[in-house]
């Protein structure tokens, strides 16, 4: 189910998890709106990780899962959830502005 | 001039190929040879039952080598790495270089729980077990045997893994185990996932779910395993969120065979070797196709994928050999028995694009889906033979369609989850 919202001033189309269904809908200013509502606020070492994950989603059409982040991310994965604490993979996406990553089955 | 296929394992998917394309092609015309590591084919379903004496670590293990048949070369070696460029297997030791002119990774997964934090440390093989490796399965039936009641944790430190259905299995045949000695109300069976719920997939996890409850089996969803203290007797998740126990049964993490990490632009971050998920070509190399758990594709990694990729991979094979472009027929249908214990297990039947559902399998008489019978417990049980028999050997299974079954199942139940 795809509704339709407003992030820093703009509509978006979000899943019912409030991942974005349409990734080119987004942009950086989405991003700090997006962390802040879940009580982030952006540093570089969040960006690495945001950044990492939309360009795996882009490459690979899928973003990436906490342990390919800690392998190919730089950060490792003790440091993600403290960056993102609870589900950094999902957080990292959502605010990338990516669908969930693919989850294995 | 011969065609050259080498085959990089001799587990089930290297198996199957191996012998669908020798019945497809005269010796004079293609050459093919299995490479694998040791001469030790493990019917990895088995491994469920070792802890609980339902089954003896022997009698699940059988020679690679006489799984394939006349006019396929067994190379017996490790392979130190592929050379993509040079169409090259190298291997170590003395074994000389393979050519190929088609190569199918078939190296499947490898278990890695050196990866997680004092998993291998302190209390490992004493109080902290897998069943997932022969030698883990046989240790932990004699630790179950000791058991006299305390706290046993099922945990799974992170997907993907083979089998995501196996953890579910030991819990519920944990259960049934520690009733038949007597001793169930003094054995607390807690199941610790990074997974949101019991399974991936929403129906059949309710179900799951709801069996779990029904068993008395505490389910610690979202738990992701940072830190195995052996010694004192806790798993510390990420989060550090902590769960104790006295006896430990962990799932470690996965990854593709080591030689792919080794082989320069094979393999992705976990080593497993990006395919296409309905050709099983894989995206390094045109003449490289990859089947089973070594494929990095969105499909479980389970013997039934394995055994449904065969025809597609095969096919697909034949079609690069001739110049023909590929066909996208895998369908990532997967087919699984649960046991729940008791003498019962479950179905589930399930492909990319359709979640396990409720109704028959394969058509509106055949078995239970998503409901425990005995039956089903029969259907597993009589899956074995099956396996060395007509799996192996490549035949296609009566009955069974490589692509997933629409006849017997209820899709109304899918409605109610959109």
């Amino acid at each position: 189910m795809t509704t339709t919202t407003t992030v820093a001033g703009t509509t978006v189309d979000l899943d019912d998890e409030g991942f974005f269904t349409d990734p080119t809908q987004w942009n950086e200013d989405m991003a700090r709106e997006m962390a802040a509502e879940e009580g982030i606020e952006l540093t570089d070492r969040h960006w690495t990780v945001v950044r990492f994950t939309r360009n795996e989603y882009l490459q690979k059409g899928t973003g990436a899962t906490v342990r390919m982040l800690g392998k190919a991310s730089g950060v490792p994965v003790k440091e993600l959830y403290q960056l993102f604490p609870k589900a950094p993979a999902k957080t990292a996406a959502r605010i990338a502005g990516i669908p969930k990553p693919r989850g294995c089955i | 001039m011969t065609t050259r296929i080498v085959i990089l394992g001799g587990g089930t998917g290297g198996t199957l190929t191996a012998n669908r394309l020798r019945r497809r092609y005269r010796p004079d015309e293609v050459e093919i040879t299995v490479v694998d590591q040791d001469d030790q084919h493990v019917y990895q379903p088995g491994l469920l039952f070792v802890p609980f004496g339902m089954s003896d670590p022997e009698d699940i293990v059988r020679p690679r080598r006489r799984q394939l048949h006349g006019g396929i070369t067994f190379v017996e070696a490790a392979v130190d790495h592929v050379d993509v460029g040079a169409n090259e297997v190298h291997l170590q030791g003395a074994a000389p270089t393979l050519g190929y002119d088609v190569l199918v990774v078939a190296s499947g997964a490898r278990l890695v729980p050196e990866e997680t934090e004092g998993l291998t440390g302190p209390g490992w093989m004493e109080k902290v077990f897998t069943f997932y490796s022969p030698e883990g399965a046989a240790a932990l039936a004699t630790a179950l045997d000791d058991f006299d009641g305390g706290r046993l944790v099922v945990n799974v430190v992170d997907m993907p893994i083979k089998c995501p259905v196996a953890p579910l299995e030991f819990c519920f045949l944990a259960d049934w185990y520690f009733t038949e000695r007597g001793i169930r109300d003094r054995v607390q069976i807690t199941y610790a996932t990074p997974l949101e719920s019991a399974f991936t997939k929403p129906i059949a996890a309710e179900t799951l779910g709801s069996m779990l409850e029904a068993k008395g089996i505490e389910l610690v969803p979202e738990f992701n395993t940072g830190e195995v203290d052996g010694a004192g007797g806790r798993l510390i998740g990420y989060d550090e969120r902590e769960v104790p126990f006295d006896l430990a049964v962990v799932i470690p993490l996965h990854g593709g065979a080591e030689y792919v990490g080794r082989s320069p632009g094979l393999g992705d971050e976990l080593d497993f070797v990006p395919a296409d998920e309905h050709t099983l070509q894989s995206k390094v190399a045109p003449n490289i196709f990859v089947i089973g758990d070594a494929a990095n594709v969105p499909a479980s990694k389970a013997g039934s994928v394995t055994h449904f990729e065969g025809e597609t991979l095969v096919d697909n094979i034949a079609h690069f050999l001739a110049g023909e472009p590929l066909e996208p027929t895998f369908d990532g249908h997967a087919n699984c028995f649960i046991e729940t214990g008791f003498h019962k297990a479950l179905l589930i039947d399930f492909d990319y694009d359709t979640e396990p559902l409720p109704g028959r399998f394969p058509g509106p008489v055949g078995l239970p889906l998503l409901k425990d019978s005995r039956l089903n417990h029969l259907g597993k049980l009589l899956f074995q033979p099956v396996y060395w028999h007509s799996l192996l050997p490549g035949r296609d299974l009566p009955g069974l369609s490589s692509t997933m079954p629409t006849a017997g199942k209820r899709y109304a139940a899918a409605t109610k989850e959109d």
